[in-house]
This record gives structure tokens, sequence and C-alpha cells, in this order.
């Protein structure tokens, strides 16, 4: 969760979940269900406790004017769905909304392709191969605070270093995390970087199942290498490739780190999205808007779950 | 004979020369790959002084321990925090997760199907949204600004991915022995103490790993349920040194690179774990 890939840098940083086929529930001795009942119940207890009673909180928040002194004491005022008239009908919304499709698109499109040309690349085995591989997974691996803040320094305006690059060779020095135009894309291109490992890590497992024999009988056959890429090895791939994408589409709904800690969405909302505009609200201001910020939580949740939901069936249907 | 061998020799020194175009190749990829990687360190070690250099330094021509100093000074209580909540998020997982993976995996129990599919649902609760409502929760349970709290909140994000390790491990393991050692008499929990927890010992390898990382590398739930905590772990101590003292950038990448050490240690020491627990499940070997 995370973020990260597991990869995972929740995923980007991620637990990846595993695929576990549901044992078929079979009638058995009565202590043996008794055991089995013991063995979860810590599971259970923690699952209501820890998730389900934070998740109808925040449902709660969401239907009652909460005040400072109301969220202490309780005895809120119910207001039914008028939190959620509230962010709706907030212009940030709508560019909140935006950037998150955009930073989730964006972020899948260019991950994936590097991912895919990397683990293709890897798949051939060289000298050096293996080391270079598993150095590859370092930015998956480091806490997204230390990722983010080299980031933030990397892009400073005036003292970082892809300035200084794009002045070496002539290019205009935007100044990536103070200008509207260009911050969204700042927090993208961190993303970015975190998220190849996981891409390159699940591809290539996937490229190693697939049977070099076609390959090389194609390959007798006179085919070129991005024939052979075109044809047989991503058609092969496309099960993999579907789960690659989804799971990378659950983790970056999710995303709330490296633009917190570059941008805090700013500057004024210019690389906010969903989750990072719930947050502002509910602990980024003077004043904490809990009703309306937990309403964004909840319309995000709604959203991660239809992707999660996609991703289940998808991965289910890869299995039969 | 004499006419193949020299065709053979050029193509095998053909492929030598291809294998070494792409080592090539690789090396220079990962060299741009882990461009940022080597640029914390190497600002970490640039002197205060030539930190607003334009252009800035590309290698530590006037290295400076200076950050690392800073690091020793004001660092030590933040990293210690994170030690300690890191260990107790590894034990609460287990805990949860392995008792939980071989019910599920080893005692069929009635709806199986329906709560592992709750854990795989349950970790793609965005973390914004948990951290909001542990905070409402907290607020009246007491538990803000309390380390148990954080490792509770920690916890989170491993025990989905706990459960789903161990339960597909442990399904790997024969029945044959489960049914030797009832036959010896010994009752479920022995079984699981005993023989299947033993044998499960990667899989909780691999789960401690993650479960530090993650918890170590927490920092959305640090910075929501921690925030005037007198135990604050590192990820708190760096972010609030680029909110203060924005200009000493030596000494917050300084802090990162010394916060990156777990990663690089399980890097190092545990890689197959790690390729084993990004892959786990997400595709089928």
């Amino acid at each position: 969760m995370a973020s990260t890939l597991t990869p995972v840098a929740d995923p980007a940083r991620a637990s990846a979940p595993s695929q576990v086929s549901a044992p078929r529930p079979r009638r058995r001795r009565r202590p043996e269900r008794w055991a089995a009942a013991a063995f979860l119940a810590p599971l259970v207890v923690y699952l209501v406790a820890f998730y389900a009673y934070p998740l109808y909180r925040n449902v709660e928040l969401s239907l009652r004017n909460y005040t400072v002194a109301s969220f202490v004491n309780g005895g809120a005022q119910f207001t039914g769905f008028d939190n959620y008239r509230t962010v709706l009908s907030d212009p940030v919304f709508v560019q909140a909304l935006w950037h998150t499709a955009v930073f989730t698109l964006g972020s899948l499109a260019v991950q994936f392709t590097l991912g895919m040309a990397l683990a293709v690349f890897f798949s051939a085995h060289f000298r050096l191969s293996g080391l270079l591989r598993a150095l590859f997974l370092v930015p998956w691996l480091l806490p997204l605070i230390v990722s983010s803040s080299t980031w933030a320094w990397m892009l400073n305006g005036q003292s970082g270093v892809v300035n200084a690059g794009l002045h070496a060779v002539g290019l205009p020095e935007p100044q990536w995390l103070s200008s509207p135009t260009w911050s969204l894309v700042a927090v993208l291109i961190a993303n970015i970087w975190i998220g190849v490992p996981f891409n390159l890590v699940l591809l290539h497992s996937g490229l190693q199942a697939i049977s070099s024999d076609v390959n090389e009988a194609a390959a007798l056959d006179g085919a070129g290498a991005w024939q052979r890429f075109r044809h047989i090895t991503f058609p092969l791939l496309r099960p993999v490739s579907a789960i690659t994408l989804l799971l990378g589409l659950v983790y970056t709904l999710k995303v709330f780190d490296i633009i917190w800690i570059m941008t805090r969405g700013g500057p004024s909302n210019s690389s906010t999205t969903l989750a990072t505009w719930s947050y502002q609200l509910s602990f980024g201001g003077l004043i904490p808007k809990f009703g309306p910020g937990a309403a964004v939580g909840n319309l995000l949740i709604v959203v991660a779950f239809l992707a999660g939901l996609l991703y289940l069936r998808y991965q289910r249907k890869a299995e039969l | 004979m004499t006419t193949t061998t020299p065709t053979t020799t050029s193509a095998s020194t053909r492929r030598a020369r291809r294998g070494t175009g792409r080592t090539v190749l690789g090396v220079v990829a990962t060299l741009v790959m882990l461009f940022p990687v080597y640029w914390m360190v190497n600002v970490s070690l640039t002197p205060q002084d030539r930190m607003r250099k334009s252009p800035p330094d590309l290698f530590p021509f006037h290295p400076s321990l200076e950050g690392y100093r800073t690091v020793i000074a004001d660092q030590g209580p933040y990293l210690a925090t994170s030690l300690v909540i890191s260990l107790a998020t590894v034990v609460l997982t287990l805990l949860i997760s392995a008792p939980a993976g071989f019910a599920l995996a080893k005692l069929r129990p009635r709806g199986a199907g329906a709560l592992t599919f709750v854990v795989l649902i349950s970790q793609m609760i965005p973390g914004v949204i948990m951290a909001m409502g542990f905070y409402a929760v907290f607020l009246n349970a007491g538990l803000l600004d309390n380390p148990v709290g954080l490792v509770i909140a920690d916890s989170t994000i491993a025990v989905p991915f706990g459960v789903l390790i161990f339960s597909a491990f442990m399904s790997g393991v024969p029945d044959e022995i489960m049914q030797a050692a009832k036959m010896d008499g010994a009752g479920t929990f022995r079984t699981f103490w005993a023989i299947v927890l033993p044998v499960s010992r990667n899989a909780a390898v691999t789960v401690s790993l993650f479960t530090f990382l993650w918890a170590w590398s927490d920092f959305l739930y640090a910075n929501t349920l921690a925030r005037s905590s007198d135990y604050q772990p590192i990820t708190l101590g760096i972010y609030k040194y680029i909110g203060n003292n924005s200009s000493d950038w030596n000494a917050i990448l300084a802090t990162a690179v010394v916060a990156s050490i777990p990663a690089a240690v399980l890097l190092v020491a545990a890689q197959r774990y790690v390729s084993a627990g990004v892959t786990a499940g997400a595709v089928k070997d």
C-alpha cells in the first residue's frame, strides 16, 4: 500500500497480491473446524478493527459536518451528501480528476514501454546481466521520501542538475516545481523512475516462461528481431502485460507520497490528484475540512475498487 | 572439416561480440537509471558553500562530511524509532498472517474464498483513505502520536501481502506430512508450529523483509498519526529537514543516504527473496 511496488513501491510501491486459489470448502470433523476458526480469528478481528472500522469512520466523516471541536467530542450534525455536493461543485475537483487521469495514464504508458524494452533486452543472457537487472530494482526499493527529496533537489530551478544539463545543451530551463505548467510533469518523471523496475521484473519473469523454440524457429525462417517481438513475443506476453498494467493502475491511483513531498499538489493545485487533494482538505490547511476530505477519499476508493475488480477479474480469467 | 571451421569461429566471435555489446549497453542503461542515486550521494558530500554553485559539481571534488555530521547530531533518535517500529511491525504482521495463511492453505475452513477475496481487495485501498480513517479512530482511542498506533497502521501495509504469501507457500506443503504428524498424535497447533512453519521459512523471510522495508519507508502514516509524537521515524526526520532548513541539502540527502541502508542491505543480502516478493503470484510461473 505504500506505494509502493510492490512492487513495491507502494508502488508504485507494491505489495504484489499473490495468486491464491481459494481452497475448496469441504466438510471436516468438528474439532478441525474449530482449529481453523481459531487460526483465522486474529486475522478476522484485525480486518474488522483496522480495515473495516477506519473505513466506516471515513464514510461517517463524509456524511457529517465535522468541526475540530465535534471531531474530538462528537455530536457533529448529520448533513447527508452535503460534503459530496461541496467537493463535486468545487472547481478543484475537475482539476484533480484530470491530473489523476494524466498522472496515471502517463505513468503507465511510459513505465510499461520502458519496462518492456528493458525486459526484452535483459531476456538474452549476457555477462553481468543478472547483476545489472538487480541494480535496476534500486529505485523501487528506496523509501519514497528518499527518491522524492532527491528528485526535488535534482529538479530545483536554480541549482538542480537537470537544468544544468538542459542549459549545457541550450534548452530552456523550466522552474519544474514552482511553475504550474511543469509541476505535474516533474512528479510524473519521478513516479516513472520509481515504477520502471516493477514493470521490468514482472515482464521479465513473463518472458522467461515463453519457450525460446518459437523464437528460434522464426529466426531460422528469417524473421528479424522487431518482427519476432511484434508477432511472437508481444502476443504471447499479452496476459502478463495486462496484469502488469492493471496492477500498475491500482498502485498509481494510490500514489500520494511523491506528489506531497515534491510539490504538496501545488503550486495552486497544478499537480494535485484526488489522493493529494483529499489529504490537503483534511490535513493540509490551517482549518481541517475533514468532511470534504473524507468525501474525496471515498470517491477515490470507488475508482480504486473498480480498477481492483478489473484486475482480479482479468487475473482469474487468465488462470483458466 | 577445414571449410566449416572458419564459419563456426566467425559465428561464435560474432556472438561473443554481440554479448560484449549488450553488456556495454546494459552498463550504460544502468548508469543512467541509477544517476539519481549517485547524485544523492554526490550532493550529500558537497560542502555547504558549493551547494548553490552553477553548474553543480559533477563529482565530489571537495568532499565534506558536514552533512553526515549533522545526521549523527540530529537524526539518531529518529533512526532508533524507525528501527523499533519496523521490527515491531514485522512481529505483528507475522503473528497475524502466518496462522491465517496456514488455515487458508491447509485447514480448508468455510468462507475461505470470501476471506481471500477480502484480503486481496484490502490491498487496493489507497493509503490516504486509511490514514484519514486511522486518524479519526486513533484520536478517540488515544493512539494518536503513540508508537503502538503507528505500528498498527504500518502493519496494514503488509498483512494482506503476508497472508497471501504464507497461504500460497503453505499450500505447497504436502498433505502427507500433515497426515503423518496427525498419526503421531500432534494437534493442529503443533503441526503448524513444529512442522509447517519451519518448512515455510522462505515465505517468512520474504514477508519479514518486505514488512520491515515498508514500515521503515512509511511516510504517510507517520506524517498523519505521529505529527506531534515524541517518537518520530526517520521519514519525518527528513521531511522536517526539507521544511525547516531547505538550504542544507547536503544534510537532507546525507540523511536520505542513511535511510536507504536497509534497502541496500536487502538488495545485496536477499536479492532472490526480493524478486520472489515482487512477482509473487502476480505472474504465474
